[in-house]
């Protein structure tokens, strides 16, 4: 193990590390505070939230997003809601039942540690919110309502109709709105980070490029928060935002940051199916729905080549001829297992011939048992938003006919590598929400990642970076005269006027679309020796081929969106390696990732706990050379360690 | 399905624009406004030409980055989406379309179909916030607060902060955005505190930015991709003429 992979998980029982922790480290003055400046990079849950706290606690903070606005954050896209340990329901929720969830849906592959610590903020999260005036779902009698998630047999998910996300992002803008203000937070929108500058081995600033002007800008700091999402729009087609991106994470990578298990993506099940080739993303309809929603092929393969068709109904199967096939797997958990076992369901029945869609490649999530039972009103109360997106998308009625859907990748778990305090093996940098790899293992739960962003952001990071720039409040502004920063601004010139001048034949998106395909077809929802052993070459070739034959049209000194996404796709070859190479080495099946190696007689995933039982973190060489591979032994003290079961 | 796409082009935000016009070929029902025009950007680069600009994100109706004021319409002929919702079927094979940028004194042309929304965020930094700071807050279910007001404040914070109102309002008013934050938080308890001093500071912002006066057209109510109600105008209304009696 590198000596730089050192966790610094506290001693102690688990439901005191934390509490613990906060008593030992070190805080800052608020007259040191001022003096000390924090860049904080990405303007989602993590980063607004983050930026929002830290000028509240009188440190010059800068903020940057690409957007027009820190309000156009992918956070925002967040339907379904946000897990916390209430116990409002009196179903016996808690915050060991919510960490033990979280540790178990995350397949064994996470820090009991951290997602403990996180189960304990939770609930201050949910009373943060409120403060805010974020209009969380109530019931008549005025209490917050609840509702069920995949993995979860409590109802714990607060949410606000099918726009969570949006309302906890504009409660994390309007604190970080407060901030801007007051002066104690400066934002600079329309900015894309472009480096880290590292000095003396501590981060100490970024190079950002003024995406309007073109401008190459140094900016300074004492530390760094890297809060820039994951990375899963090197499918090009996933359920992220188009302008979502892993650059500023890969740009960390390359200057020493680790990054961990980046095998583990996650494909959520319930996407609305690729159309066409003109299509430019997938769009999520939210995992609420499985509450009320039965999800469903046909039995017969007459009735799913009638389907495919355009001769037969769905709504026209008798409920004799469907196989409810979750519930039939799994009846503990039924509809609402978790995302991964969920898609890897679905992928199964496709496979064996019933996927529906004229191109077998969907399955049918059904409300009429629901409309049924409760009556259209409520689903259109619960779901009315999502019914509008579905029908709008695909001109189909879903209260008339099931919706199809089919699995799409959503979100990473894998990310930038951090320790207990959320900082990466940089000192002075560090990564929070899904920009990280701490929480989720193997596999996220639905509505946990709300509650991360958000954990990480107000009451983690802000305690946590205290200790850390408590050494460093004898240190002057940060001088962006510095060689390092030349040295950085250099390279990235270089790099623009490399882009430019390339002059080929084919545009970003043409390259970013086949790489997207390698990476589905490759490292996708089922993986194997010889796809991941293609995979390299044909990513190999591609970038070879991304720097030779692209064409960026325009200048570097002005407005250009195709410089913009020229530059993300040069970083993604390197996220696409990455993923291959770690998915080669995991050869076991856990959580979102699937050796097809390695499964059960009955198709079920199986883990390797005596191989694979760690944390891998990858650290960077150069273009040209393998990174190499260090391992964090993961250590389980308080849960056994079992099979995953949502059968009974 | 084929068009032709009349849209305006504008170097940067000192030069002048004018419009033009493209054809464009094989065009799928299924594929939405936005996904034409990545072909016609394709195109458009593979003839080494410079591609139109235009702002856009999550593809799903909820960031509020897509704009584009398309044959007259604020995000186009279909009703209650964002431009990115719009699919081609909305429209006529052989149909000519024309997309401009949103035209407000507001909302600068930046480049091309792309403006600065930039006084939005400025509106809502002078007061579209409760002052609270993390830490500290009370258990969420203490104080119970009416699923009627509730749903309410839900209904006004469903604004997505897209411009729609403003560019649609003959007046370039940008009423309907700072009611939907004013009303969202004046329907809550914790929101009440600050609600006279919220409400008399963001429209001061406002009207400091440039943005016209509120003539009740109700234009801003029927372009609103999020069915955003004037109802909310009203509430913003009442809260500023009482913060101003008793100034």
């Amino acid at each position: 193990m590198s000596e730089k992979l050192i966790s610094k998980i506290p001693e102690g029982p688990l439901a005191e590390k934390w509490t613990k922790h906060k008593a030992a480290i070190k805080v800052v003055s608020p007259a040191n505070k001022r003096k000390l400046d924090i860049i904080v990079v990405g303007t989602g849950l993590g980063g607004a939230s983050a930026a929002a706290t830290l000028g509240e606690l009188g440190y010059n903070v800068k903020i940057f997003c690409i957007s027009d606005s820190p309000r156009r954050a992918h956070s925002i896209a967040a339907q379904g809601g946000i897990n916390a340990a209430k116990n409002y329901q009196n179903d016996n929720d808690s915050v060991w039942r919510l960490f033990y969830d979280t540790i178990k849906g995350g397949d064994y592959r996470a820090r009991e540690a951290n997602v403990h610590r996180l189960a304990e903020v939770s609930n201050g999260i949910i009373d943060q919110c409120v403060a805010q005036g974020v209009p969380f779902a109530r019931d008549y009698g005025g209490q917050l309502d609840n509702r069920s998630f995949g993995g979860a047999q409590v109802s714990r998910t607060f949410y606000a109709r099918g726009q969570t996300g949006q309302q906890l992002l504009l409660g994390a803008y309007a604190s970080l709105n407060r901030q801007i203000a007051k002066g104690s937070v400066k934002s600079f929108t329309r900015h894309e980070m472009l480096d880290l500058v590292v000095v003396n081995g501590k981060a100490r600033g970024i190079i950002a490029r003024n995406l309007v002007t073109g401008e190459i800008e140094r900016h300074g700091a004492h530390a760094v928060v890297l809060a820039t999402g994951g990375y899963g729009n090197v499918y090009f087609l996933s359920t992220n935002a188009m302008n979502s991106n892993g650059s500023a994470a890969i740009q960390c990578y390359r200057k020493g940051a680790f990054f961990g298990n980046p095998c583990f993506a996650q494909i959520h099940p319930t996407c609305i199916p690729k159309h066409g080739d003109q299509q430019s993303k997938l769009t999520l309809m939210s995992e609420s729905l499985r509450n009320d929603g039965r999800i469903w092929v046909p039995k017969k393969q007459e009735d799913v080549k009638r389907l495919r068709a355009g001769t037969l109904k769905a709504s026209h199967i008798p409920e004799s001829e469907r196989d409810y096939y979750l519930e039939r797997r799994y009846p503990a958990f039924g509809n609402l297992v978790p995302r991964d076992v969920a898609s890897r369901a679905a992928k199964e029945r496709c496979d064996a011939g019933y996927g529906v869609n004229n191109t077998g490649l969907a399955v049918f999530l059904d409300f009429s048992s629901a409309i049924q039972r409760l009556g259209k009103k409520v689903i259109e109360q619960r779901y009315g938003n999502l019914f509008q997106m579905y029908e709008k998308i695909t001109d189909v009625n879903p209260y008339e006919e099931p919706m199809m859907i089919y699995p799409a990748i959503h979100y990473t778990m894998g990310g930038i590598w951090v320790d207990y305090n959320l900082m990466t093996t940089i000192p002075g940098l560090y990564a929070i929400g899904e920009a990280n790899f701490s929480d989720h293992g193997g596999n996220r739960l639905g509505a946990s990642a709300l509650m991360q962003g958000l954990a990480d952001g107000y009451f983690i990071l802000p305690y946590t970076i205290g200790d850390y720039l408590s050494a460093d409040i004898q240190t002057p502004k940060i001088d962006t005269g510095l060689p390092e920063f030349a040295e950085a601004e250099k390279t990235v010139r270089e790099k623009i006027n490399r882009l430019m001048n390339i002059r080929g034949k084919r545009t970003v998106d043409s390259i970013h679309k086949e790489l997207g395909n390698i990476m589905w077809e490759y490292v996708g929802m089922a993986r194997n020796e010889n796809g991941l052993k293609i995979a390299l070459e044909e990513i190999e070739k591609l970038k070879n081929e991304f720097w030779e034959n692209v064409y960026v049209p325009g200048t570097a000194d002005e407005f250009n969106q195709e410089l913009e996404k020229a530059l993300r796709l040069a970083d993604n070859f390197e996220i696409a390696r990455l993923m291959t190479l770690d998915a080669q080495n995991r050869f076991e099946s856990c959580g979102g990732h699937l050796r097809e190696e390695m499964q059960t007689e009955d198709g079920e995933a199986k883990r390797d706990d005596e191989k694979f039982m760690y944390v891998s973190a990858w650290e960077y060489k150069d273009e040209n050379t393998l990174p190499e591979l260090h391992k964090e032994p993961l250590k389980y003290e308080f849960v056994k360690v079992a099979t995953r079961n949502y059968k009974d | 399905m084929k068009f032709k796409i009349k849209v305006w082009r504008q170097k940067n935000a000192k030069a002048k624009g004018k419009f033009v016009t493209y054809d464009i070929d094989n065009i799928s029902s299924d594929t939405s406004f936005l996904e034409m025009l990545d072909i016609l950007n394709d195109k458009l680069i593979s003839e080494e030409k410079e591609p139109v600009a235009f702002d856009h994100d999550c593809r799903e109706g909820i960031c509020g980055m897509c704009s584009l004021y398309i044959n007259g319409e604020a995000h186009g002929p279909d009703t209650l989406v964002t431009t990115c919702q719009l699919h081609m079927r909305k429209f006529t094979d052989g149909q000519t379309i024309t997309v401009e940028p949103w035209r407000s004194a507001g909302f600068p042309v930046v480049k091309d179909l792309i403006v600065n929304r930039g006084a939005f965020d400025k509106i809502l930094q002078a007061g579209g916030f409760i002052s609270v700071n993390t830490g500290g807050a009370q258990d969420a279910n203490t104080v119970p607060i009416s699923k009627k007001d509730a749903d309410e404040s839900m209904d006004a914070a469903a604004c997505v902060g897209c411009g729609a109102c403003v560019a649609t309002c003959k007046n370039g008013s940008a009423m309907l955005f700072v009611a939907a934050r004013v009303s969202s938080l004046a329907k809550l308890p914790q929101g009440r505190i600050e609600g006279a001093v919220r409400a008399k500071a963001m429209v001061a912002k406002m009207d400091e930015l440039g943005f016209g006066a509120c003539t009740n057209t109700g234009a801003c109510q029927a372009e609103c991709p999020k069915g955003i109600s004037i109802s909310h105008i009203a509430r913003l209304n009442r809260e500023f003429l009482s913060a101003k009696l008793h100034d």
